[in-house]
């Protein structure tokens, strides 16, 4: 009798291999991302290509080949334009940029009074990032220092006039400041104007509803730039002689109705998209108007147009720059202007500087949209 | 437009004097004219008129504040009394002098259309541009000039027109055009940005006469005066030999002319006549220099920009700077 004799038994069990390397890693990324099919592998190299020839020039320009250092045009200009880099450069003009740096934060602004922005630039940070950390305690405090206590001084501060501050007027503001304020008082102006704009059009009284109709459709039916010129050009031939009410002020004042209008649009969207029971459940528990908007309504509906909102933030951010076609220097205004200064004029010049101020405009535009996914994120939970 | 003109007041003067400064309307940037220098101070051709008046009725020049104002506000900005004068490189012509309600009297820069070619395409004469493309910026008499003269010449020619003078400069130098056309100031910094300023030359011609000067609003003769006479008072002075420098020195001068200029002659009404103090010319000398040394220092030699004195050299020089006599 014989028994079947194995020539391999197994004693212990095999180990776990690797995934094939095509399944797993960076081969396996690339292979289900960019060269899944023949038409993804087309693409693929059509990108690499675009950016092989777009990349290495541009940081060849901006950064190898830049000049970043000096005093003047000679810098930044060839010989035969009268400078000191060899014939056939090109190359970024980062020097005019840093020696211009503090006029694009600060515009004219008198040299011995910046640390009055400089100031209430570092306190807006100071309350601002701690309001935009869901984590951070006294909310509400916070608040009260950013929405209220933080204008104040900045109204006491950056005119000055008072407390033996010397008065600073406004056509000596700039820069960086002047986007930044511009862009901060028309967002805390028009997202509650916006809100109750948008509250008032969907009122059942016919007055409010009426008057909010008008007012959304009429700034909504005008363009920014005809708003900023009748404020600056024509107001003043309507008033007497003598009478001048700033034109900082006016365009301040119009771009945040301006940003109203469309806030209360977004807004009104979001009202809409709340289904009707709500409402009535609201009504049915015997709550107030207010209280129906304030505890019910607005906070899922803020909540589903945050990307509309921060939009149209963005967007206010970047129409700042139009004060500049009213005689105002914006970050962009003012990095223009220096374009016309002789002793800076390259070819060059320009290019960098409006790379520059693309540059910032980008940083702040990202940030809020950043950050608007972040809020998204964290309100989200429970739909999920 | 009228509207604003019969708001103005009548005595600029006494309000000037009141306020404590001068609001002088400037570009918003041209280079050489009115420009931000290092620390952000407005400086420039038009700049230093603005000081100029500042130093006749106050004896210092700092008293003086800037509107920029943009080509279309500027008009506005006089005629409702937010300027008191507008130092803005602005052109005279009969409708800004009548139907607008200004007034303008010395020509304080002559300048004209012309245009720049590169010098590959062997161009001697403007009449030889037939079918080129033309650079140009939109929205300016510039764009009106150029089509004047290419149909007064019967030629053809493709304009390439941009928004912003970066973008017209830009395409220039990238070659998109053979020609580059606006007022001779404007080319020479341009000559600035070009990759190879020697590639390129001026044409002789000159397409329009654009004499630039202050303005004032209509209705106040004594404002006018003043501005009128600061500039004949910089041009008298380089006629003189008068300079920052030596202005102190030349009132001792033996000349009763130069006596007579300067306020120091006995019982004096050279000031006093205009509402100012007779010291008025040595204040102004002392503030911003003569005529040809604001030149030389915002456009001409002493600058960047290098531009020749030609028409608005001195009289005696061949130019047509040429002052009223003061007495």
């Amino acid at each position: 009798m014989s028994t079947h004799q194995a020539t391999f038994v197994r004693a212990s069990m095999i180990e776990a291999a690797p995934a094939p390397s095509r399944e797993s890693g960076i081969v396996h990324w690339l292979r289900t991302n960019l060269f899944a099919t023949p038409k993804d592998t087309a693409l693929t190299i059509i990108s690499l290509l675009v950016l092989a020839w777009i990349v290495p020039p541009a940081i060849q320009w901006l950064f190898i080949d830049a000049a970043w250092t000096g005093g003047g045009r000679g810098v930044c200009a060839t010989l035969a334009q009268g400078g000191s880099q060899p014939d056939g450069w090109s190359g970024a003009c980062w020097a005019f940029v840093s020696a211009k740096f503090d006029q694009f934060l600060f515009g004219r602004y008198p040299l011995e009074e910046r640390w009055r922005p400089a100031l209430v630039g570092v306190l807006f940070v100071l309350f601002l990032v701690p309001m935009l950390i869901p984590k951070v305690p006294y909310k509400g405090l916070n608040a009260v220092l950013l929405l209220a206590v933080l204008p104040i001084i900045a109204t006491i501060l950056l005119p000055g006039g008072w407390l033996g501050l010397t008065f600073v007027e406004t056509p000596l503001w700039g820069g960086l400041m002047v986007t930044l304020v511009l862009s901060f008082v028309g967002i805390a102006v028009s997202l509650p104007l916006g809100i109750l704009l948008a509250l008032g059009r969907r009122s059942n009284m016919p007055v409010i509803k009426m008057l909010c109709t008008v007012f959304i459709e009429i700034v909504r039916g005008v363009p920014l730039i005809t708003v900023l010129f009748m404020a600056s050009v024509m107001l003043p031939l309507f008033l007497p002689q003598g009478v001048t009410f700033d034109k900082f002020l006016r365009a301040l004042i119009g771009v945040s109705l301006f940003a109203s209008a469309y806030m209360a649009e977004v807004v009104r969207g979001g009202l809409q998209a709340i289904p009707k029971g709500q409402y009535e459940g609201a009504d049915s528990l015997g709550l107030s108007y207010w209280q129906k908007m304030g505890l019910i309504v607005l906070p899922q509906a803020l909540k589903l147009v945050i990307p509309g909102i921060v939009n149209t933030f963005i967007g206010l951010f970047k129409d700042t720059s139009l004060v500049s076609i009213i005689g105002m220097f914006d970050l962009l205004g003012i990095v223009r202007l220096n374009f016309t200064d002789t002793n800076w004029a390259s070819a060059v010049t320009p290019l960098t500087g409006l790379i520059f101020a693309g540059f910032v405009f980008w940083l702040f535009c990202f940030g809020m949209s950043r950050y608007s996914g972040f809020m998204e994120r964290l309100l989200d939970k429970s739909q999920r | 437009m009228g509207i604003g003109a019969n708001a103005a007041s009548a005595a600029t003067l006494d309000d000037v004097k009141a306020k404590g400064f001068v609001q002088c309307g400037v570009n918003t940037g041209l280079a050489g004219f009115a420009a931000p220098d290092a620390a952000g101070n407005w400086s420039g051709f038009d700049v230093d008129y603005c000081k100029a008046i500042a130093a006749a009725i106050f004896g210092d020049a700092t008293k003086v504040k800037y509107t920029p104002t943009s080509a279309k506000e500027r008009f506005p900005a006089l005629q409702s009394g937010e300027v008191d004068v507008l130092a803005r490189n602005t052109t005279w012509t009969i409708n800004r002098d009548t139907a607008l309600g200004f007034n303008f009297r010395p020509v304080n820069y002559y300048d004209g259309q012309g245009f720049m070619v590169r010098k590959g395409l062997d161009v001697k004469s403007a009449l030889e541009l037939s079918g080129a493309a033309v650079c140009v910026q939109t929205g300016t008499t510039t764009e009106l000039n150029l089509a004047d003269y290419f149909k007064a010449n019967n030629l053809q020619y493709n304009p390439v027109v941009f928004e912003k003078l970066e973008e017209v400069n830009a395409a220039y130098d990238a070659g998109r055009c053979d020609v580059y056309t606006t007022d001779q100031s404007g080319l020479y910094s341009l000559r600035l940005t070009l990759s190879n300023p020697d590639d390129h030359i001026i044409l002789p011609e000159i397409i329009s006469k654009e004499p630039l000067g202050p303005a004032v609003r209509q209705g106040d003769d004594q404002w006018f005066d003043i501005v009128t006479w600061v500039h004949y008072a910089l041009v008298q002075a380089e006629e003189f030999g008068i300079t920052q420098a030596n202005v102190e020195e030349m009132k001792k001068s033996a000349n009763p002319d130069v006596q007579r200029f300067l306020g120091v002659e006995a019982d004096s009404k050279i000031g006093t006549d205009l509402g100012l103090t007779n010291e008025w010319a040595v204040n102004v000398v002392k503030a911003v220099g003569n005529y040809g040394e604001i030149f030389d220092r915002n456009i001409g030699a002493g600058s960047p920009l290098k531009i020749e004195r030609g028409l608005n050299a001195l009289w005696t020089k061949g130019g047509l700077q040429y002052a009223i006599p003061v007495r």
